[in-house]
């Protein structure tokens, strides 16, 4: 950027979310202050400044649409901001929250709370996009702050950011972790699962659960039945992918799918369709 | 030059201490988060003693073997590819100066002489494509060329197969054949050694150990064809290129799209896949960029991202890229196969997919209505 012309203007803002995908941009620590030093950051309450109506440049926005006046906050954010991008799973498909989107929530909230009246909640949590156009979206619960810095970055050199879209092994691969599904029988998610997260998981001998949602054209049918053949049952084939990304496809449909081929489940808590 | 030497068991941290005294790092198989891999080696102890792998498509396991031998397992996660075409690396950076102008700097890597010890004929099989590929073309690959110039190969014959192992069918093995320094054949008291070249006679002159006898050299070569004995699988009698092609437009073709994951674990533990994306980090604040290249797969649809369009947007296009490129056009390309039988995309394939009965049913052609 020419250091003569204004520097570019940013917010961070906040719908139904745990924080998480905002303290993933603070543990950026130094590296945030670096950015600071090249842009305004007018609006970012997890780290101080608020002015939520401000106009910008790029509106980063964390969480999901669950409330009724989440909607109409909304719609002024991307009347203000020249670039949206959500950061996480709860902007990015709906969020854990969302999983109230396939039962009767009304029946939960009763079931709960002794006042439900008082709650001001959507009967489904929606992603970012569903309301408004989105420039562009960012997986991952939480957000991986290495990747938001540097979708900034392209954006202020001025140029669209590439995100890889490619499934997690890639980056096992790339890293020399050995795969947990092969040697270790672990159910990975990663073969079906976006990149961008580092491979965290898989480093540490975990399987991966998509907590970055979809890869691109994933073969979610060819996993599951995989993951059947080797004894997982559909319940916990349906509980993997009804999970952090709940509402992303090709999660949902198979999901539900699995979900239909499951004996009940003993345990479960009343109220649920 | 060939004379086999014999280096008892119990003497086999003389090698080791030997190659470091001659300026090596020396590198070698350990067991790592549940499988075999190459690492830094300083101690006999360190090698994978009593262990041996089971592999079968989509499934690798480490055992106990029944010998307190170092080799008597098949093949480990990844071939030496990493240490020659790295997985990541920075090729160049620019920087903008205060003037406004451009500047460029290639990236120099540091490399070590480095001996490794264990590579299996169809790594070296491998390598020997990569050379090809990297350094004789018109366009030789300083970064390549350099690591691969700092080795030291020193091969082991194999005296036992996986299940997933088929390099008989490719020519490639199982006894080490070229490309080497030092060949090792391991028996229960010891190893018997060979070298290919001066520097590989070289350490076993500083050795100073004795001739094998010839029992010794007959029961290596039994075992070597006993690894031969044990390979199950086989491929379709070649040239391949002409009937992969003509099956185009076989039915199987969707069977695999139904059964791929796109994951690209097959081309990635692939010791002859060389496949690559280059991308771009640029510093804060934007004076700085650094171009690096990365290990890329022929299955991500990225990979056929050309001017606006994926050219091979379905996963069982890129399926039939990648299989017919590796077992039929490749030929045309390299004047070989670029498979030399190893077997990990078969192990290491999550789901299991086995290029051998894929290939089984490819090339028999389509029956006739």
């Amino acid at each position: 950027m020419n250091n003569a012309l204004p520097k570019p203007r940013v917010a961070v803002h906040k719908f139904s979310s745990c924080d998480g995908c905002q303290l993933a941009f603070l543990n950026l620590g130094e590296r945030l202050l670096s950015l600071a030093e090249t842009v305004d950051i007018l609006h970012f309450a997890e780290a101080g400044p608020i002015d939520e109506g401000a106009m910008v440049d790029i509106a980063f926005v964390e969480g999901s649409v669950a409330t009724s006046r989440d909607a109409e906050r909304l719609k002024r954010i991307r009347e203000n901001s020249r670039y949206v991008i959500t950061i996480g799973a709860c902007a990015t498909a709906g969020g854990i929250q969302a999983l109230r989107n396939m039962h009767d929530s009304g029946e939960w909230l009763a079931g709960i709370y002794a006042q439900p009246g008082y709650l001001d909640l959507l009967p489904e949590s929606s992603p970012i996009a569903r309301i408004i156009k989105v420039d562009l979206e960012l997986w991952g619960c939480p957000v991986n702050g290495e990747q938001v810095l540097a979708v900034t970055r392209a954006l202020l050199v001025g140029h669209m950011p590439h995100v890889d879209q490619n499934a997690v092994c890639m980056e096992c691969k790339r890293q020399h972790v050995v795969c947990v599904m092969v040697s270790q029988g672990k159910p990975c998610m990663g073969p079906v699962t976006q990149t961008g997260c580092g491979a965290i998981c898989p480093k540490m001998q975990r399987d991966c659960y998509a907590c970055f949602g979809p890869a691109i054209q994933a073969n979610v049918s060819a996993l599951s039945t995989h993951f059947a053949a080797n004894g997982m049952l559909a319940r916990e084939i349906a509980q993997r992918l009804l999970f952090i990304n709940n509402q992303a496809e090709p999660f949902l449909g198979s999901g539900i799918q699995w979900q239909s081929q499951a004996a009940p489940n003993p345990t479960s808590s009343p109220g649920i369709k | 030059m060939n004379r086999q030497r014999f280096l008892p068991g119990e003497r086999f941290q003389s090698l080791i201490d030997q190659l470091k005294s001659a300026g090596y790092d020396v590198v070698g198989p350990q067991v790592r988060d549940h499988a075999i891999v190459f690492d830094a080696l300083a101690k006999v102890d360190q090698l994978p003693i009593g262990i041996t792998d089971e592999q079968a498509p989509g499934r690798y396991r480490l055992e106990k073997s029944e010998s307190r031998r170092c080799f008597d397992w098949a093949t480990g996660a990844q071939a030496i590819k990493p240490m020659t075409f790295v997985a990541r690396e920075t090729l160049w950076q620019s920087e903008r100066l205060p003037d406004g102008s451009l500047t460029f700097h290639e990236t120099l890597v540091k490399t070590r002489p480095t001996a490794i010890i264990g590579v299996r004929a169809c790594d070296l099989a491998a390598l020997s494509i990569h050379d090809h590929h990297f350094m004789r073309g018109a366009h030789p690959d300083p970064l390549y060329s350099q690591r691969r110039q700092s080795l030291f190969l020193i091969a082991v014959h194999c005296m036992r197969s996986a299940a997933t192992c088929f390099c008989t069918a490719t020519g490639d093995g199982p006894r080490a054949r070229s490309g080497y320094d030092l060949a090792l054949s391991e028996l229960d008291e010891g190893f018997i050694l060979e070298a290919h070249t001066g520097r590989g006679l070289d350490i076993i002159v500083q050795l100073g150990i004795d001739e094998a006898t010839v029992e010794q050299i007959e029961r290596a070569d039994a075992g070597i064809g006993q690894a031969a004995k044990q390979q199950q699988r086989i491929l379709p009698v070649g040239p391949l290129q002409e009937k992969l092609v003509s099956a185009v437009e076989h039915p199987r073709w969707q069977t695999l799209n139904d059964r791929c994951l796109s994951c690209g674990n097959c081309t990635a533990v692939c010791p002859t896949c060389f496949c690559q994306t280059h991308v771009d980090e640029i510093s804060l604040d934007g004076q700085q960029t650094s171009h690096i290249r990365q290990w890329e797969s022929c299955f991500n649809p990225d990979h056929s991202h050309i001017h606006g369009i994926v050219i091979r947007s379905e996963r069982a296009h890129r399926y039939r890229q990648w299989l017919t490129h590796k077992f039929g056009t490749w030929e045309e390309q390299f004047g070989r196969s670029g498979c030399v039988g190893c077997g990990r995309c078969i192990t290491w394939c999550p789901v299991g997919i086995d290029v051998t009965e894929e290939l089984a049913v490819l090339c028999k052609g389509l029956v006739n209505e």
